[in-house]
């Protein structure tokens, strides 16, 4: 049990998507002008990781290693599919803000790089850790973005007021916004980091 | 008229990169020089343009008459990765020249969201074929422009001192911020040609 709490560990901090290995930018600039459009963007991503990866490690045996890459694809834009008509039919509010880049999860360079790099070596079970902790990962990296740039555009976190509207710059919601928040967010993630590795290595 | 209208807002309104973000990733990636930058922009408008009309075609001819949309996804991502792999094969033997000089980064393009995005972007928009086309060349354009501009910024900004939490790709992070500020200068420039 140590070992998958390992794995899990090791795609929210050590691997996380986003901050250390800038994966996936699209999907993550783009539907993060809330928290919760944020939050519901890395669910979705997390649901095709988890199904994809246990899929594809149980058919790592079968799958003929020429193959392989586009086998992953049509297992992952199957999970894609699925997740899609799911949003269209229960959430379509949410599936509309999210638009395009619900199918776009196909071409999520973690998905795949995850099946190539984990999955397609790894038993079931790990597969399926590698697949949540990566996903979580994702999630609160998109959530945390989310939040940041709906306080600083809008005031509000999650819909609930913090401070007047009024004093919010408008900016941080739009596009540029994404950019510069994900890029001040990426650079605390670095100085953490290498704060905890000088003190690790006095 | 109509056309000029969509080329504007495809380029300059609402940018690929710096308004509805598709194809980030290579956008960070490819952009420290500029030559690299040229070569990748093209690589995009080249698979780009016969992407969207194979994809459209596909809907119209196939997917909608059967009824198939729901499976549009699979069927548009595996067309485009079959796509940029016979243009690899055909331009290694047609042109070695041009091959050369766009040959590495056509397989990176398959993962490009911007090829699979305009795609199912064009057929959101119920474009026909004609304007689907003036589409994906334009948004391909605003991509290559969009890439050659924050390449020639990035080798500027490689020679600046900057904050050692900052370097790297938070600081190109926040120049792709600015770019995206002035170019929403460009929004309500549409209006003219309605």
């Amino acid at each position: 049990m140590n070992k998958q709490c390992k794995i899990l560990l090791n795609g929210i901090l050590k691997e996380n998507p986003t901050f250390v290995l800038l994966l996936g930018m699209c999907p993550t600039l783009a539907t993060t002008s809330s928290a919760i459009n944020g939050m519901s963007m890395g669910l979705a991503t997390m649901f095709v990781l988890i199904c994809s990866n246990a899929v594809i490690s149980l058919l790592k045996n079968v799958i003929p290693d020429m193959v392989r890459i586009p086998s992953f694809i049509v297992v992952i834009a199957t999970f894609v599919t699925i997740i899609e008509m799911v949003m269209n039919a229960y959430v379509p509010a949410l599936a509309e803000s999210l638009g395009i880049f619900i199918p776009l999860i196909v071409v999520n360079c973690i998905v795949l790089g995850r099946a190539e790099s984990f999955a397609s070596k790894n038993g079931l079970l790990s597969s399926v850790f590698d697949g949540v902790g990566i996903g979580l990962g994702f999630t609160l990296a998109l959530t945390l973005l989310g939040a940041s740039r709906e306080l600083l555009g809008t005031g509000k976190i999650f819909s609930l007021s913090v401070y007047p509207e009024q004093y919010g710059s408008l900016i941080f919601v739009l596009a540029p916004g994404a950019f510069i928040v994900l890029g001040y967010l990426i650079a605390i993630f670095n100085k953490l980091q290498r704060k905890k590795e000088t003190i690790s290595s006095n | 008229m109509e056309y000029i209208g969509i080329i504007i807002v495809a380029i300059f309104v609402n940018n690929v990169v710096l308004s509805q973000f598709l194809g980030i990733c290579p956008f960070l990636g490819v952009s420290k020089k500029v030559d690299t930058a040229i070569g990748m922009g093209l690589a995009v408008t080249f698979v780009l343009t016969i992407a969207t009309i194979v994809t459209f075609l596909l809907q119209k001819g196939i997917l909608e008459p059967f009824g198939l949309q729901y499976l549009q996804t699979i069927s548009f991502i595996l067309v485009i990765a079959a796509l940029v792999q016979m243009v690899e094969i055909v331009l290694k033997k047609i042109s070695p020249a041009l091959y050369q000089a766009l040959g590495v980064f056509l397989p990176l393009i398959t993962t490009n969201c911007v090829i699979l995005g305009v795609a199912l972007l064009v057929i959101q928009k119920d474009f026909n074929l004609m304007e689907s086309i003036v589409y994906a060349v334009a948004t391909a354009i605003g991509y290559a422009m969009a890439l050659v501009i924050f390449s020639s910024i990035r080798e500027q900004l490689a020679l600046t001192k900057v904050p050692k939490a900052l370097q790297g790709i938070p600081v190109a992070l926040i120049t792709a911020g600015i770019m995206a500020m002035a170019f929403m200068g460009f929004s309500g420039i549409d209006q003219v040609f309605k």
